[in-house]
């Protein structure tokens, strides 16, 4: 490593730049494309959601009718071929506390908040380049993972359409389900600063919660379990309307809103304490 | 140009940062100096709008740090303990960075090469070395041509070589009509690259002044005098505020008197002289004086928090 003594001649640029939300977003793509880490989650929230789509309905296939006539009546093609997401949200909301709980673990966050003193813009600046990247790597998988899983049912004569009612909306909101679970995530990230807390709280809300409502008696659990985040953003990924859930979107927008919750205490938190 | 006024800061019940009034100009090398834990870091961390003072204001360049829209063209940072994410390159850490002001890849380039990171600039921050680790802080800093520098410790880990070049590059920077902060608990360093000085101990503030100041107005400037005869010199050199005390071999050691006093006073005894040199105080024991002189004035104003502080620089060394 040589040592260069020559000395920065000034002025560089001509004139100042200011920060910018779009300049702040480059910079956060930047981050985002320049860990190995994130572009692992990604590539293996794909793997999961195509490789999944192989693997569930070969073994539907192959065992088919199944025993029990009644689960042959409820059978819903669509979900066996998504059953990846469930895999892939792993992946997802992980890399979405990661994105800014890796900054505090490493430093790094005062290095971006001395760049972006107002602060508040990285976050919105995190959230918007993860959610345009989960949805552009999301939607072709999801419909991928439709269309493979569909063409190995077929050979049952099981296969759903896209045109189908409610088919199209139950597999564009499977990707938009996984694009939610990574903006909480973020929110978790920010709000806790600690990869561990925002990776257990996040999980804890979406896995352990149902299964303690399941607990309660029923004439609690019932009425509760439908409003938890987790039943609430995968009712969009139901093709037939399930009494057990909200209505799909009204689902998915209670999950959109927990997100917006978390994030928006998240930026409060963000501008009240020290980096 | 930095301005401090009763900057104060505290984390839950224990006071960092109490009460400090200064202000960093631009044309020299400001050093700031501190034992560890003397609030450096904290201050620097205030300056920058990353913590929240509990009392008191400071601001960079006329403004607080959050109200300028072009923060790494006005101020460049280099922050303790690496602020950056191990798991990315050099060059995208950098260029990630200059992307939120409008800053060029081209300028990246530049300042990879500044600071002798060309080789390594592809490759993953975590692996350098502390040295690499400081050259990749000093590119940060640089990166928007900043008018005022704000540099954390950083000749830490670096080998001669670079502790060389990185005194060169902040007196050049300064020379430039630049305001350079430079924080060091290491005393020499300071002497070496700093025309002025803020010291601190426990978050308060000790002294402001130049290193110039700073090592004159210690106590112990002492001049070294080598003769034929050291009773007869004693005798002649006695004063009420000379002290004269026998050090190796057949040397004096005297205070209190200049090496034009001593030697006109030999000259008029007769007394033969062999050496006759000044013993220029170091920093680091001017630091010492200054605080020992601070503790005996403690007395006087019945200053507790001035004596903590005393004790901790004293304790940290």
């Amino acid at each position: 490593m040589s040592t260069a003594t020559a000395i920065p001649t000034r002025p560089r640029e001509s004139s100042p730049k200011k920060v910018t939300q779009a300049r702040v977003i480059l910079s956060e793509y930047t981050k985002f494309r320049s860990l190995r880490s994130t572009v692992f989650s990604m590539l293996a929230a794909v793997v999961f959601v195509v490789g999944l789509s192989v693997l569930v309905p070969s073994v539907v296939v192959a065992h088919w009718p199944p025993d029990r006539p009644g689960e042959a009546l409820a059978f819903d093609p669509t979900a066996r071929s998504l059953s990846g997401i469930f895999l892939a949200q792993l992946a997802i909301g992980v890399l979405g506390v990661l994105l800014i709980s890796g900054e505090y673990a490493t430093g790094m966050i005062r290095a971006s908040f001395a760049a972006v003193p107002a602060r508040l813009p990285v976050l919105w600046a995190k959230a918007a380049v993860f959610a345009t990247v989960t949805l552009v790597l999301m939607v072709p998988s999801v419909l991928g993972a439709f269309l493979i899983g569909q063409s190995i049912l077929t050979s049952k004569h099981l296969q759903a359409n896209l045109s189908d009612p409610g088919v199209l909306r139950a597999v564009i909101g499977a990707a938009l389900y996984l694009t939610v679970v990574g903006l909480l995530g973020i929110g978790l990230g920010a709000l806790l600063r600690n990869t561990a807390a925002g990776i257990s709280t996040l999980f804890g809300l979406l896995f352990v919660l149902p299964i303690i409502v399941r607990f309660l008696p029923s004439s609690w659990a019932d009425p509760i379990s439908k409003y938890l985040p987790s039943s609430a953003g995968e009712a969009i990924t139901h093709v037939h309307p399930n009494p057990a859930t909200l209505a799909p979107w009204n689902g998915f927008g209670l999950f959109c809103a927990y997100a917006l919750v978390v994030l928006i205490a998240a930026a409060i938190s963000l501008r009240r304490r020290d980096a | 140009m930095i301005e401090a006024h009763g900057l104060t800061k505290f984390y839950g019940h224990k006071k960092a940062v109490d009460d400090l009034t200064f202000t960093v100009r631009p044309g020299v090398v400001t050093g700031f100096l501190g034992p560890n834990g003397a609030g450096k870091s904290t201050t620097m961390r205030m300056i920058l709008g990353l913590d929240a003072p509990t009392a008191g204001t400071v601001r960079v360049n006329g403004k607080a740090y959050r109200e300028h829209s072009a923060p790494l063209h006005e101020v460049g940072a280099l922050l303790e303990a690496r602020s950056v994410h191990t798991g990315r390159s050099a060059f995208n850490h950098l260029l990630a960075l200059a992307q939120t002001s409008g800053i060029s890849r081209a300028r990246v380039n530049e300042v990879v090469d500044l600071v002798g990171l060309q080789e390594v600039a592809g490759k993953r921050a975590g692996g350098f070395s502390l040295g690499m680790g400081q050259r990749l802080g000093m590119a940060s800093a640089l990166l928007g041509d900043p008018q005022t520098l704000i540099l954390d410790e950083p000749v830490n880990g670096l080998d001669p070589d670079g502790i060389r070049w990185v005194r060169n590059l902040l007196k050049s920077l300064a020379a430039e009509g630049r305001t350079v902060f430079v924080s060091s608990h290491l005393m020499s360093e300071m002497a070496q690259t700093a025309q002025h000085l803020i010291v601190i101990g426990r978050g308060r503030l000790i002294a402001d002044t130049s290193v110039d100041e700073f090592i004159a107005g210690s106590s112990r400037n002492l001049v070294r005098v080598r003769t034929t005869d050291p009773h007869a010199l004693a005798v002649v050199l006695k004063g009420p505020d000379v002290t004269v005390v026998a050090a190796q071999g057949d040397a004096l050691e005297v205070s209190g008197l200049s090496t034009d006093q001593i030697g006109l006073a030999a000259g008029g005894a007769g007394i033969t002289l062999l050496e006759l040199s000044a013993q220029q105080t170091s920093l680091e024991e001017a630091f010492m004086d200054l605080t020992k002189d601070a503790v005996e004035y403690h007395g006087a104003t019945t200053n507790d928090e001035g004596l903590d502080a005393l004790e901790t620089a004293g304790a940290d060394r």
